[in-house]
């Protein structure tokens, strides 16, 4: 379980999260929806340890991230799978390169490896993209591919970034349909997304971010039902 | 002026910290090892031409300069040594270095600045990786490695094209033009050209990977990076180049 407790984040005098308190429970997809610049990818770099609060604390199984050595925190992200929003694929290497590094890390074999990339490209509908390189994806591939390093490590978490943003209707299904196939795979996902029509595709539980806090947090039902004049005005999308 | 010169403190202690957690990352010898011997062929094998070019010129100009200095006032075969000397000793190490600084260390710069800002930096810690072990220290170690290699071979090729010279332009024969470059010629004239280019090399191959790392979003800041790394890259050879010379002469 990811639970976070009072985060606070500054960049110089702009106070971008200001006690972000939230659980995301294991099995299920936690969405988390806010406008641009809420700080919703800084949340999940908090929870990722690329970004260390101000305040506060990311527990992930117990273990605080925030007072983890680099092994630690090496091992922890072991854990964690993480898309980026606009993939963040190393440009040098072939889609194939790029989903093996993680798993050389961890200290597979060739064959295992290769067989994981296999197996992974299959899971996005990618297979045959193998030795292709990222230029010359389009950028919903690229985003799968994002997925597919992420869900070649088996972690026990994946944090989405902005999944669907700039993608087609079609293709920001097919991301959404990714998202709850890797849910029914046992894997925890914690998306942040101002995507409202994905955000209640996949989430089963949704929180909204505004103004530095969680305004509201609940399940699809409750706040599609809300009445926070808030989070109504976000999810009808009114000016 | 106050905040410039507290400016430059903090970036002085950002370079202090950085080369501390490379120091540090070495250790990770199975991220880097691997890495090591494509960032050598890159950075010093593919510069060798340009380190050429420079040494070729600077022999000839090195040898016609001696010339004109010692027309009519010293014997014509310290030509020689002038050339020698001179090459190995500071033109040598000094010319490579800032034909370098501009290649490698702006190829350096561009390179991760690019990878920071694309979120690829950040990929690779997700990954397990320690971005200091994965790309600061065999690009680090690699120049550390090649600079001297290089400016061996622009040593000779200095010195050469100034023989070449004196023989073809200059009223000197060969045997003089080596009489000279014999007269006053010390090992430790290698040597010290050797240990500072190998300094260059890291100092180098480090600004470039700290002023990458630092670069802020979009092309303007991977360009600003890079220019700032090119620029710290010659500053940083001016000012060992002045510290080797008080330490080891």
């Amino acid at each position: 379980m990811i639970i976070l407790e009072g985060l606070t984040k500054s960049f110089g005098a702009h106070r971008v999260l200001d006690g972000v308190t939230l659980d995301v429970p294991d099995g299920q997809n936690t969405v988390i929806i806010g406008g641009s610049g809420v700080g919703k990818s800084v949340t999940l770099k908090c929870i990722m340890g690329l970004i260390e609060p101000d305040e506060g604390r990311v527990r992930v199984d117990g273990e605080v991230v925030q007072e983890l050595s680099r092994d630690e925190l090496t091992e922890l992200r072991g854990r964690i799978g993480y898309v980026f929003q606009f993939a963040a694929l190393f440009d040098s290497m072939t889609v194939a390169e790029n989903i093996a590094l993680g798993l050389a890390r961890r200290g597979y074999d060739r064959a295992a490896i290769a067989d994981r990339v296999e197996e992974s490209l299959a899971v996005v509908e990618l297979s045959g993209t193998e030795d292709k390189y990222p230029a010359e994806l389009s950028g919903g591939m690229r985003k799968r591919v994002g997925i597919a390093r992420a869900v070649a490590l088996k972690p026990r978490y994946i944090l989405y970034d902005e999944p669907t943003t700039g993608l087609d209707p079609i293709t920001s299904a097919v991301m959404d349909q990714l998202m709850v196939r890797t849910r029914d795979l046992g894997v925890t996902g914690l998306v942040v997304t101002h995507d409202m029509r994905s955000a209640f595709c996949v989430g089963d539980r949704i929180a909204m971010l505004h103004e530095g806090r969680i305004r509201q947090v609940g399940t699809r039902a409750e706040i599609q039902a809300t009445v926070d004049p808030v989070v109504r005005q976000f999810i009808e999308g009114r000016p | 002026m106050a905040s410039r010169v507290h400016a430059r403190d903090g970036f002085v202690a950002h370079v202090g910290r950085t080369t501390l957690e490379t120091a540090r990352a070495l250790a990770d010898v199975r991220t880097w090892s691997p890495l090591l011997v494509a960032q050598m062929r890159r950075l010093g094998v593919d510069s060798v031409p340009i380190a050429l070019f420079i040494a070729v010129f600077t022999g000839i100009v090195l040898s016609l300069l001696s010339s004109y200095i010692f027309t009519g006032a010293v014997p014509f075969y310290f030509v020689g040594a002038l050339v020698g000397k001179t090459v190995m000793m500071e033109l040598g190490p000094v010319l490579t270095g800032m034909a370098l600084a501009g290649r490698v260390g702006a190829s350096i710069a561009a390179e991760l600045g690019t990878m920071k800002v694309t979120e690829q930096v950040d990929a690779l810690e997700t990954l397990a990786y320690n971005p200091r072990a994965y790309l600061v220290v065999p690009r680090v170690l690699a120049a550390t490695l090649m600079f001297p290699v290089i400016t061996a071979f622009a040593m000779a090729v200095g010195v050469t094209s100034g023989w070449i010279t004196s023989v073809n332009l200059l009223d000197l024969s060969t045997p003089e033009f080596f009489k000279g470059l014999r007269l006053f010629y010390r090992f430790k004239d290698i040597w010290f050209g050797l240990v500072k280019s190998a300094s260059f090399g890291a100092a180098v191959a480090l600004m470039g990977c700290v002023r990458g790392l630092d670069a802020k979003s979009g092309a303007e800041g991977v360009g600003q990076s890079t220019t700032r790394a090119v620029v710290l890259g010659c500053e940083a050879i001016l000012v060992l180049d002045a510290f080797w010379a008080l330490v080891l002469l």
